[in-house]
């Protein structure tokens, strides 16, 4: 009993921010404060009405396609190596590639900012965003392809030979259907980390700010902050969303190998 | 039969310093139905998986159908394999799984549906065609693996470990049914199991392996009645051991054998090679029996004890102490009516059949 109190009162501390930000999102005040004003969709209108804004957006959504894309490519590499083959410093190998999942992000952050302006020399970029994106987005896409991979069984590919098939259709007509839910997952899921992820970006953009970057500026200004509220609100939804897809096909492929649930992220 | 249809010689294989097959010397006939049998880790599965070409020999010479298997890869072997999973692909269904193997023999769309539903009939699964692969029992995938590989009509079909997965009966039955198809379609079957059981059932012949090695080839009674080392007298059903000294005579050998007297032995009774000095003599236990009050005595006796009973229902065992004979010798009996049963401390006469014994060099 206990026990759900304190659940219940876990999720409203987790949620509560979040409900406040559609509450002042139609909210037709410039004030972020109790009691409402009347309802309004003036400060939608005024985000379609930045192009800074579309800027930043596009700028954002390009940096997270590329993201889930080489995230998960590198994560089928690996994570096809981790099921298939024994190599030496295996263990230790694939605990080094997830570690960015537990590092302080301020921490890599910084660490990038050093090696790629002081060591290397390079202009900041949208491309050195979608590397450092890339690297802290690894480690999920190879999670969750671990999984995929793992739960495959390694006779399949073995059949597939055997009936004729060279390695490279095995890979095509049986490897790549069985994972394809985990792949589908990995690069939502990258999408997702990528788009939202500010502290790297932050140091690491160029001229061109990422959203969250760009959201960050607008804070300085006082009047801008219910269209924060009103971004915020999309962003929310659309985080739902992609999860939402992301767990839906993470069951179904588990369905299909006709696996129980273990986990996940929903 | 014709020709081998495979031929190993001289076959190693290592994985590091592990020497998993060795020097593999092995001729398998047409037609016929094959079994590697052993211990888990004998390295059957290794010899298969070698045939199959998912591992390379590290050393000697594989034959197929005539060709050198050397550097060819499984997909271009006239060889087919059904996996301990069955390794059914689970994005597809049953008669997608069946004509998997037919995409590259670019036959027509009629004529693919026909070859699958031939297959299906043949392992009995009409009608199961448009069933998800996750949907089906363990025995039906086991039949979805078969008809998948015997569509491609391989000239030789590789069975690993196929009936483990199943429960007794079900076991039974598929025992019955593969040695049946195979009769049917004429293709050599290669079996691995360890269950030796099985392995007399279906095969023309059988190889014992131990640790990489083939101990004895030969047909089931022959591997039988007539094992060739103590080890495979040991793993093929049941052996009493008894040591004893032996020494030519005639014909065959004159053995001294602890508790059960002299025996004479032929030359057919010593498979592993004559031998004379410190030896072992073994027998089945169904080939000595206990002798009841007016029953006609065939064959020698001796008196001894039963120190345990077994009651099967259609046999009973019983351990009998031998005097000079450390362990008990254990034998069997099948349950007819008035037969009396056997407490323990019982006393009790033994009979058997010289015939029935069997010399071991060590």
């Amino acid at each position: 009993m206990s026990l759900r109190v304190y659940a219940i009162a876990y999720l409203i501390f987790l949620y509560l921010p979040i409900f406040l930000l559609p509450l002042f999102a139609f909210n037709d005040s410039a004030i972020i404060a109790f009691p409402l004003d009347s309802f309004t969709f003036r400060w939608f209108y005024e985000l379609w009405e930045t192009p800074a804004l579309h800027a930043a957006v596009q700028n954002s959504i390009f940096i997270a396609v590329l993201t889930a894309i080489f995230s998960t490519l590198l994560g089928i590499c690996a994570a096809r190596a981790a099921a298939k083959y024994e190599f030496p410093l295996k263990r230790p190998i694939m605990g080094l590639i997830m570690v960015p999942l537990v590092l302080p992000e301020i921490i890599v952050g910084v660490s990038l900012l050093v090696v790629v302006v002081q060591l290397l020399e390079w202009q900041l970029s949208t491309w050195t965003v979608v590397g450092a994106h890339v690297l802290i987005c690894t480690p999920f896409s190879i999670a969750i392809l671990n999984g995929a991979f793992q739960n495959m069984d390694t006779s399949l590919e073995e059949a597939a030979q055997d009936l004729g098939e060279t390695p490279f259709s095995t890979f095509r007509l049986v490897t790549l259907p069985l994972v394809m839910p985990g792949i589908i997952s990995s690069l939502l899921i990258s999408f997702t980390i990528s788009l939202d992820e500010f502290i790297i970006a932050f140091f690491l953009t160029g001229a061109d700010p990422t959203m969250p970057v760009y959201i960050w500026g607008l804070l300085r200004f006082p009047q801008k902050l219910p269209a924060v509220m009103a971004l915020g609100t999309i962003l929310v939804l659309l985080s739902i969303l992609l999860l939402t897809i992301a767990e839906y096909y993470r069951r179904r492929g588990l369905a299909r190998a006709g696996l129980k649930d273990k986990g996940g992220f929903l | 039969m014709s020709g081998p249809i495979i031929s190993l010689s001289g076959v190693q294989k290592y994985y590091g310093d592990y020497h998993a097959l060795r020097d593999i010397e092995l001729d398998i006939a047409e037609g016929e139905f094959f079994s590697l049998l052993g211990p888990s880790g004998c390295g059957k599965t290794t010899l298969l998986r070698t045939i199959a070409g998912f591992e390379d020999a590290s050393d000697g010479a594989l034959m197929l159908g005539g060709r050198d298997m050397k550097g060819v890869p499984p997909n271009k072997r006239p060889t087919n394999m059904v996996f301990q999973s069955y390794a059914i692909f689970p994005h597809l269904n049953v008669s997608e799984n069946v004509a998997f193997g037919l995409r590259k023999h670019g036959l027509s769309a009629a004529h693919k549906d026909a070859k699958v539903a031939e297959a299906l009939a043949m392992v009995g699964l009409e009608g199961y065609g448009s069933r998800a692969a996750h949907a089906l029992s363990g025995g039906q995938r086991q039949r979805v693996a078969l008809a998948r590989a015997l569509v491609l009509q391989p000239k030789v079909l590789l069975l690993d470990e196929p009936l483990s997965a199943l429960d007794k009966k079900m076991r039974e039955q598929m025992q019955g049914e593969l040695r049946r198809l195979q009769r049917q379609v004429g293709i050599t079957f290669i079996l691995v199991t360890h269950d030796q059981e099985e392995a007399l059932i279906m095969s023309d012949r059988i190889a014992v392996m131990f640790e990489g090695r083939i101990a004895q080839v030969a047909a089931p009674q022959t591997l039988y009645r007539r094992p060739e080392t103590r080890q495979v007298a040991d793993f093929i059903g049941v052996m009493n051991f008894m040591p004893a000294t032996a020494q030519m005579a005639a014909e065959g050998v004159e053995a001294e054998i602890a508790g059960l007297g002299k025996a004479s032995l032929a030359p057919d009774q010593c498979p592993g090679g004559v031998a004379t000095g410190e030896v072992h003599v073994g027998i089945r236990p169904e080939m000595i029996s206990l002798v009841f009050e007016g029953e006609e005595v065939k064959g020698a006796t001796a008196e001894t004890t039963v120190v345990e009973q077994y009651y099967y229902g259609d046999m009973t065992y019983y351990d009998v102490a031998l005097d000079g004979v450390e362990k008990p010798i254990t034998l069997s009996m099948k349950n007819i009516v008035g037969r009396p049963d056997l407490e323990r401390g019982a006393p009790a006469r033994i009979a058997w059949d010289p015939r029935a014994l069997v010399l071991f060099s060590a």
